[in-house]
């Protein structure tokens, strides 16, 4: 019927020279959207410590509690992984498999070392008996803190899964991709820290 | 590669600066402080979105920056609202000793 | 269970012999449910069904097949809350001069939270996702979503909800709390049993489902439309379809959150909701609000896009002042998000923060009232036909102004302060939700039921089903209204004043009414499916407007052979008017995303994991959630994802249709 089409009119309402969509076109976007849900559970931890974080019970208030110096150090791990993490991604556009790899275990080092530094904290407070269960400012601190943790330690073993894929397939698209994706993912997590260390540790000694 | 340099030399300094003002007491009021640390943390906000996360007005037809500019609107209306709403529910409903009314 | 050996406790968590509820109604229940869970399996061996269910159907990533087992779903659970409503209807019509009725407190107290629960997450949302998911795709010109896999997960995380809330019913027991388990009832000093851990976990799983799909159709309606459709020629159910999504994207972690921080409370013994320590049950009322009342939006907005296509569809004529309806939409996506404290007036706040959201929740009433008029005045001198779509879509106007107008009367803070909690507010969101989310569900599945199946439903049974529905509605919820301003309050179990009974009387037989409604819908289901080659139709048969009746009914995998290129807002109605014809040759393969069994597999250990979570069967728990991230590693190390259908299929395809075409089928 293509034969007596008048006019090209066909032509005009399809697209008759089509070629494949690039695969993931949209993975970039979706994960973005994601990212920003996941902003707001972030938010709603935020808005539960800003309302129930005055509430000690007559128990330990932030002054008690926190060490900054603590707090700057583990500050300072986050940052260099970010760093470093872009790095990676540098020798990625680059191709260099083994570069990416190592700049990626760096990354996967200082990570390590967030987390070891929040689980000592941790551990410590609930030594001291001051646990998530002793009141509501306890109680928001460890989950909007620990919440954040956990994106850590997610982050870590994505981090870990796509070293061996770059490990087993290189740097195909599809691996790349992946990257660019836990990039974003990494240096989200650095965005909510920002908020942490401010609204949570500055802004808790100054009460 | 500069990108990441600048942006990381930058955020060092964003950071570095509101832990010394807080830990070292520099200004008197409280108040005063809490405000330069959450500028502070605001352009330390959007310096990571410019350089570690590569924000632009171009990228996927601006679609993430509207995604995010939506998302920031939603999260000030849930922080403030919620601030505001409770605020007021704590106050009238739990009285301590007297009952302040809100007009 | 104190006097069990402690290994058991450790094996099972609190499951015993006590979890099976001590109750008559619960056995008949389970009985009927057993015998017929029984039969359909038997059938499915019999009739070696298995194999094409998991292939066809279990694994698939098409998106119209995914959409009809949401639709699927919606209906059997829509069953389910019925039956609820059915039994609180009977309940509070016996409970009358003594009388205790037929069902005790705790029961009763599960039933009305169960109705809720199972009407909102697992039957209209659902609807909703699956109407969405068969149609934008192929009103956008798109051969898929962005993501297919996650698409199936999606689904099947959704399904385990529902499937952990069915389990509730014969093992343990549901949440006594309310659709929103307000703590304090809803902490473990004062539930302790597995009813709310059910609540929590079903709404968690089916939290992610709903989350992902969200994304999903948000990005594909961002980067997937057909060359040429630029945002003002998207159809208008596509926007509403957007906006939803942005919705569902921007508030489902706001529940996600809440209900995290709820069974923190639970089962760590923080203290964020509790009644000391600090902790404020309000908090938890206002954070869940923030996400409850945006969903009664994400729930409408759909179904305004349907009435939308519905109504100029059978009015022949372009919709009126499609560009304010855009607006109005984006409008009331915005506004949803400032009104939430209407939900708790009552509570205590000062007269600066009722007045504010007072006054934002009227406003919403604006964009909803332009949306209202632009339907009028597209009927407005046009031909209409009124097919049932269109008949359900005449009720929704009617029914849902009733509605919006009390919603307008209950935003004013004083006369909420008379109403609130009270029958008259039960009667004012079912009239919106009945009268807009149902009936829309309704128009959608006889609009688009010929698209999917390539046949009509029968109008006869359609219109039995309509005036049963129609009728039925006002006869069990205008009583309400009238018992709501007499002071009745809701989740009421027994009564002392003799007068109510009568208006109970009379809402019991709207809903009788209802319930032949619903019975006329599926023997009109029946019949069709039985009658279907009388009933057969094309890719068109109600000489619609938007690109998915261009192609065949049902459309094939791959919905079209050559991606349509828009030129304008309604682009069938205005490819019919130049007479385009579709190619007829040079087809070229079609790259399609491949099957994947892992959406099921990971829904199926998330059921599990929550099923342990709710009876403390720790190891299980723990066990299961290694599982399920293994399993999702596990399926990131396929890269072979993707395969090409062959320009000779495609071309045999096509040539079948063109054939049909041709003997007028």
């Amino acid at each position: 019927m293509t034969a007596n089409d008048k006019g090209g009119l066909t032509a005009r309402y399809f697209d008759l020279h089509e070629h494949d969509h690039p695969e993931g076109g949209s993975t970039m976007l979706g994960f973005w959207i994601y990212l920003m849900s996941d902003c707001l559970i972030f938010a709603m931890l935020f808005a539960a410590y800003g309302v129930l974080g005055g509430n000690y019970a007559a128990g330990p208030g932030p002054k008690d509690l926190f060490d900054l110096k603590l707090i700057a150090l583990n500050t300072a791990m986050l940052l260099f992984s970010s760093i470093t993490y872009g790095f990676a991604m540098l020798e990625m556009e680059k191709n260099k498999v083994g570069s990416t790899q190592m700049w990626l275990f760096i990354t996967l080092l200082f990570g390590g070392a967030f987390l070891s530094i929040e689980l000592y904290e941790f551990s410590h407070l609930i030594h001291e008996g001051a646990g998530p269960q002793r009141s509501a400012f306890l109680s928001a601190f460890f989950t909007l803190v620990g919440t954040h943790g956990l994106h850590v330690t997610f982050g870590s073993i994505w981090l870990i899964t796509l070293m061996v894929q770059v490990a087993r397939k290189g740097l195909i698209q599809s691996n790349k991709r992946r990257l660019m994706c836990l990039s974003l993912f990494w240096h989200f997590l650095d965005v909510i820290w920002i908020g942490v260390f401010t609204f949570v540790y500055l802004m808790g000694m100054l009460r | 590669m500069r990108d990441y340099l600048i942006g990381f030399f930058l955020s060092v300094v964003l950071t570095a600066i509101p832990f010394w003002l807080v830990m070292n007491d520099v200004i008197a009021d409280k108040g005063t402080t809490a405000v330069i640390i959450m500028v502070f943390a605001a352009v330390q906000v959007v310096v990571h979105m410019i350089y570690f996360l590569h924000m632009n007005g171009k990228a996927e037809g601006g679609w993430t920056l509207m995604a995010m500019l939506f998302t920031i609107l939603l999260v000030v209306i849930v922080l403030v609202g919620s601030m505001w709403v409770m605020y007021h529910l704590n106050t009238n409903m739990m009285p301590v000793h007297q009952m302040p009314s809100f007009g | 269970m104190t006097s069990e050996p402690e290994h058991w406790t450790f094996l099972l968590g609190r499951l015993g012999p006590n979890a099976i509820p001590n109750e008559p109604i619960v056995w008949v229940t389970f009985a009927a449910v057993a015998l017929g869970g029984v039969a359909v399996l038997g059938a499915l061996t019999y009739f070696r069904l298995w194999g094409y269910l998991w292939k066809e159907w279990f694994t698939s990533v098409d998106h119209k097949k995914i959409g009809i087992m949401y639709m699927i779903l919606g209906l059997i659970m829509f069953m389910r809350g019925f039956a609820d409503a059915i039994m609180m209807r009977l309940q509070q019509v016996m409970a009358f001069g003594g009388s205790e009725g037929y069902l005790n407190s705790h029961h009763y107290d599960q039933i009305f939270t169960a109705h809720g629960v199972i009407m909102i997450f697992f039957a209209a949302m659902p609807f909703v996702t699956g109407i969405m998911n068969y149609v934008v795709p192929l009103q956008i010109g798109a051969r898929d979503v962005s993501f297919p896999f996650l698409n199936n997960f999606s689904f099947w995380m959704t399904a385990s909800g529902a499937v952990l809330v069915m389990i509730s019913l014969f093992v343990g027991e549901f949440s006594p709390a309310g659709w929103l388990g307000y703590p304090p009832v809803s902490s473990f000093a004062y539930s302790p049993g597995v009813g709310v851990d059910y609540y929590i976990w079903a709404l968690q799983i089916a939290g992610v489902g709903t989350t992902l799909s969200g994304i999903n159709l948000v990005a594909t309606i961002v980067k997937m439309r057909a060359p040429g459709m630029s945002w003002m020629k998207m159809p208008v159910f596509t926007w509403t379809s957007l906006c939803t999504n942005i919705l569902i994207v921007a508030t489902f972690p706001v529940l996600t959150a809440v209900l995290a921080l709820l069974s923190l409370d639970r089962y760590v013994g923080t203290n964020f909701f509790t009644n000391d320590f600090g902790g404020s049950p309000m908090m938890y009322v206002n954070l869940i609000w923030i996400w409850g009342h945006p969903e009664v939006y994400i729930l409408i907005l759909p179904l305004f896009g349907v009435f939308s296509e519905v109504t100029s569809t059978f009015c022949g004529k372009r919709l009126f002042g499609y560009t304010s309806m855009v607006y109005a939409t984006a409008a009331i996506m915005v506004l949803s998000y400032i009104v939430w404290l209407h939900h708790f007036f009552t509570m205590g706040a000062g007269a600066s923060v009722n007045s504010f959201f007072g006054i934002t929740t009227m406003i919403i009433a604006i964009p909803t009232g332009a949306k209202l008029f632009n339907w009028l005045f597209t009927m407005y001198r046009g031909r209409i036909r009124f097919e049932l779509p269109m008949m359900w879509t005449v009720a929704f106007m009617l029914t849902f102004t009733v509605g919006g107008m009390t919603g307008v009367l209950l935003a004013v803070p004083p006369a909420d302060f008379v109403l609130h909690n009270s029958l008259f507010l039960i009667a004012h969101f079912h009239n919106v939700i009945i009268g807009g989310v149902v009936f829309g569900t309704f128009a959608a599945i006889n609009f688009w039921w010929p698209k999917a199946f390539g046949f009509r439903l029968d109008p006869f049974w359609g219109k039995v089903s309509f005036w049963c529905w129609t009728v039925g509605f006002w006869f069990a919820f205008m009583p309400l209204y009238v018992l709501g301003l007499m002071g009745v309050t809701r989740r009421m179990r027994v009564f002392d004043d003799p007068s109510l009974q009568i208006w109970f009387a009379i809402a019991g037989f709207g809903a009788l009414l209802i319930a032949a409604g619903i019975g006329a819908m599926v023997l009109q289901y029946a019949v069709s499916i039985i009658n279907r080659d009388k009933l057969r139709v094309d890719g068109d048969p109600w000489d619609a407007r938007t690109l998915e009746w261009s192609t065949t009914s049902p459309p094939p995998e791959y919905n079209f052979a050559f991606t349509p290129v828009v030129h304008d807002l309604d682009a069938w109605a205005e490819m019919k008017k130049e007479g385009v014809q579709l190619p007829s040759e040079g087809f070229r393969p079609i790259h399609m995303p491949k099957n994947t069994g892992t959406g099921i597999i990971l829904a199926g250990i998330a059921t599990v994991c929550g099923f342990a979570l709710i009876w403390h069967i720790w190891w299980l728990a723990a066990v299961s959630f290694v599982g399920m991230i293994g399993t999702a590693i596990f399926h990131t190390f396929n890269y072979n994802r993707d395969y090409h259908i062959p320009a000779e299929t495609v071309a045999a395809t096509e040539a079948e249709r063109i054939r049909l075409a041709a003997a007028g089928a």
